[in-house]
């Protein structure tokens, strides 16, 4: 069991906020002080830059950034840390791949797949690449539940890409991913998968050698880690074969003024001066993760999302929509009420000191496929109590008197 | 201060001017993509002046009271007076504080409004 009164004292955000109850964790997480700390120890006693200097700090810095690189590989199980490279986010990992693999793989009347519940950072990336190619962007659909169907209606010998979210930013729906690779490589054995695991990572132990992905990406920032760092992991054997990212210093070997060559991965794809700090601090927030235990806090969170669920269905009966499945589900929830725009629901919600998400969450094509234009959304992470949700129900029973 | 003050709320539930009109001089349609917020708006003119003005809105009491309360006081006002209005005076005719995310409700009416003038 967690224990939430003592996490909350980690997070300094609820002393200056000791009112604030926050249900926006799937936007971003909260920080604790010892990740905020990390950043502030780079900056004050060695704000070198990484990999060039021969001298005391330098080396300090680069260490410390190398063994977040270790951190991370090992927190996903990945046998090599060269395998991960840092990017500034989620969305950045993705562009990464569709400028320089998608780009290449990609001729006309492929397909490339993606699913109705993606957020836009893997699916805009995707339907660009298929428009200025020429070629097919297929869309795997949800049932009822706000599953994904069979996607062997969807994915084909001729896709090419299969570019699949882990879990939903809006259904909270745990997709069965390493079920639905296994579908793809036996249709295609060629097929590139890459997981959006943002939602995911913070959450559930995900482990990329038993999932057998190409490719799988996250931030930072919403694992408790800071604001513009992201992560992409991808088989070493691939990103020895894919072109630069971007181009300039710290990526290359040698230069001269007719040509360049380029370091390995990662370095390749890590062009300019990175968030050092931020990727050293990154560390922090993943031994604090594990010293919880992603165990626990997934167990935490599912206590939360059942309670929440069952009392927020209770109290509104027929004027919920909760959208999502009621298993395999993860601590988020999306609903609308009483026919009130999100936008007011949240806003009276914020005079409580209620933060919740309201609109799309960056997923249009599939608030279209729901046929709203927008929800409300609370979300649980480990510092968020039963209590949290007791005062999201008073608090939306009042939003009802008001304007309902 | 809650945004959700009695006027406003007025508006929202009672709005003035709200309906089609049949055979309008001009008529238009905004909308608001990301939250999903959409206005049409009906005006007829005698001379240059608004004679009559009415609306239709889906959407949050933010931008259903502001196209409310902006159709009450376009009436009889003349083309040039209308399109001098501007953010600061939908926030004012409101009266309230609003965010940066939230002004965009608020200024959907005057987008129409606008739009009626051209």
């Amino acid at each position: 069991m967690i224990n939430v009164t003592k996490i909350k004292k980690d997070f300094p955000i609820f002393t200056f906020n000791p009112e604030l109850i926050y249900l926006d964790s799937t936007a971003t997480s909260l920080k604790p002080q010892l990740v905020i700390d990390k950043l502030n120890t780079y900056y004050q006693e060695y704000s070198a830059n990484i990999y060039r200097g021969i001298y005391d700090i330098s080396e300090k810095a680069t260490e410390e950034f190398e063994k977040t690189r270790e951190a991370v590989a090992s927190f996903i199980h990945s046998y090599l840390s060269d395998e991960i490279i840092f990017t500034r986010n989620t969305t950045e990992s993705i562009n990464l791949i569709m400028y320089t693999l998608g780009d290449k793989i990609i001729s006309k009347n492929d397909e490339i797949a993606v699913s109705i519940m993606e957020h836009h950072s893997n699916f805009v990336p995707w339907q660009v690449l298929a428009q200025r190619k020429s070629a097919t962007l297929s869309i795997i659909d949800i049932d009822n539940n706000g599953q994904l169907v069979d996607i062997s209606k969807t994915v084909t010998k001729k896709t090419k890409i299969l570019s699949l979210t882990y879990i939903s930013n809006v259904l909270g729906t745990i997709n069965p991913i390493k079920k639905i690779i296994q579908q793809a490589k036996q249709i295609n054995p060629e097929i590139i998968v890459i997981i959006d695991a943002a939602q995911a990572v913070p959450h559930i132990k995900v482990d990329v050698q038993d999932l057998n992905c190409d490719f799988l990406v996250f931030s930072s920032h919403k694992m408790l880690g800071p604001t513009g760092v992201g992560v992409l992991w991808g088989r070493k054997e691939l990103l020895e074969h894919m072109n630069p990212f971007l181009y300039g210093g710290e990526m290359i070997e040698t230069v001269s003024t007719k040509q360049t060559t380029y370091k390995t991965t990662p370095q390749k794809f890590e062009a300019g001066t990175p968030h050092i700090a931020g990727i050293i601090a990154l560390r922090e927030a993943i031994e604090y993760i594990n010293a919880i235990g992603l165990k626990h806090i997934y167990l935490h969170e599912q206590t939360l999302v059942n309670y929440a669920i069952h009392f927020l269905e209770d109290s509104f009966k027929k004027k919920i929509q909760i959208f999502g499945p009621r298993e395999m589900r993860s601590g988020i929830i999306s609903f609308t009420l009483d026919k009130i725009h999100p936008h007011d629901i949240a806003q009276l919600l914020n005079d409580d000191h209620i933060a919740v998400r309201a609109g799309n969450h960056c997923a249009m094509p599939l608030h279209t496929r729901l046929h709203i234009t927008a929800s409300i959304r609370a979300s649980f992470y480990l510092y968020n109590t039963t209590h949290d949700i007791d005062m999201l129900v008073k608090s939306l029973h009042k939003a009802i008197k008001i304007i309902g | 201060m809650s945004i959700y003050q009695e006027r406003i709320l007025d508006h929202y539930k009672y709005p003035r001017n709200q309906g089609e009109i049949e055979k309008p001089d001009k008529k238009t349609a905004v909308h608001n993509p990301l939250c999903g917020d959409s206005i049409k708006m009906y005006a007829v003119f005698e001379k240059n002046k608004i004679k009559k003005i009415s609306f239709i809105a889906s959407g949050c009491v933010i931008s259903k009271a502001s196209a409310s309360l902006l159709s009450e006081y376009a009436v009889k006002k003349s083309k040039e007076q209308l399109r001098k209005l501007d953010k600061a005076f939908i926030i004012n005719m409101l009266g309230i504080e609003l965010g940066p995310n939230r002004v965009k409700c608020a200024l959907l009416a005057l987008e129409a409004l606008q739009k009626l003038l051209i």
